[in-house]
């Protein structure tokens, strides 16, 4: 599987990702942002970080980078688009996912582990986990507030598309205890949780490294 | 011309605004009792070329709502709008 990781100025998951897709067995690369193509990529990925400062809003600058067109495309026709943390909020700004980022309601930057629940498997990425099941990933964010309005919010429910939700307490005030969201296709998935920074046991998790598989995406999709 | 609009981008009214809470608490602390509410935003001024004023502000709505405020979260207003020399 090829893997894109997007790197914009002030991306600092960027190789996390990097070096957890390779570890995984895909061939992945590093694309600038302002890189027009996605130079053949199955999957891409909008890592965590601070893009542009956070300035305005967090991702709000981010998603007029040149190669968010190409994200935009590959999104639209279906194919797989992985955004965690900084590019949860960089999907949210570019309208590819619903609702938006906000700061924590506790205002603190919070970094530690937290749980999150499996509230669906029926994404690209989350196919190798089983439903309820528990994973332990690490958050490090200070705008991880999921909003939306209430009918979004009824509609992710009912079309079940609140992939993961915070369980055992609730680190920055999500509404709905929401930790991660997928698109009407399904294929484009944000959360604000880390799995590419858990996916070796040696740093307290593996959970992450199942997504990273990415088992259920087809070759050539 | 050159004009200077003054843009006011406010957090949703009805969405929890932790900001304001923080300044609220702060200064009551500080013991301005009558304080009820403090709501934090941001003021942007923007200066531009134009022909005329009803240019400018509808160049600077096209700019608040493609970029500068989020219609998920926030509101805006285009509180003036100067011509500059």
């Amino acid at each position: 599987m090829k893997i894109a990781v997007v790197r914009f100025p002030g991306s600092n998951r960027d190789l996390d990702a990097y070096h957890t897709a390779r570890a995984a067995g895909h061939e992945a690369r590093l694309v600038w942002h302002r890189s027009t193509d996605l130079e053949g990529a199955d999957v891409v990925v909008l890592p965590g970080g601070f893009s542009y400062g956070d300035y305005l809003r967090p991702g709000a600058i981010a998603r007029f980078s040149p190669v968010m067109r190409a994200v935009a495309w590959h999104a639209e026709a279906g194919r797989p688009v992985l955004g965690i943390c900084n590019g949860f909020q960089i999907l949210c700004e570019a309208h590819l996912l619903p609702g938006a980022l906000v700061r924590n309601e506790g205002l603190a930057f919070v970094a530690r582990m937290v749980t999150v629940r499996v509230e669906s498997d029926a994404t690209l990425f989350t196919a190798g986990y089983r439903v309820g099941q528990e994973l332990s990933f690490p958050i490090a964010h200070g705008d991880g507030r999921y909003v939306a309005d209430q009918a979004t919010l009824d509609r992710l429910e009912y079309e079940g598309r609140v992939i993961f939700r915070y369980t055992h307490g609730n680190p920055n005030g999500a509404m709905r205890d929401i930790a991660g969201i997928t698109n009407e296709g399904r294929n484009v998935l944000g959360l604000m949780p880390h799995p590419e920074s858990a996916a070796d046991a040696l740093v307290g998790s593996s959970d992450g490294a199942t997504m990273f598989a990415l088992a259920a995406v087809p070759a050539g999709v | 011309m050159r004009f200077r609009g003054r843009v006011r981008v406010m957090p949703r009214a009805g969405l929890l605004d932790p900001q304001g809470h923080a300044v609220e608490q702060a200064l009551g602390a500080l013991g301005f009792i009558s304080v009820r509410q403090v709501r934090v935003g941001r003021t942007l001024e923007i200066a531009l070329e134009a022909d005329s004023e009803q240019q400018v502000r509808e160049r600077l709505r096209e700019m608040c709502e493609r970029l500068v405020a989020n219609p998920v979260t926030e509101d805006f207003s285009i509180d003036a709008v100067e011509a500059l020399s």
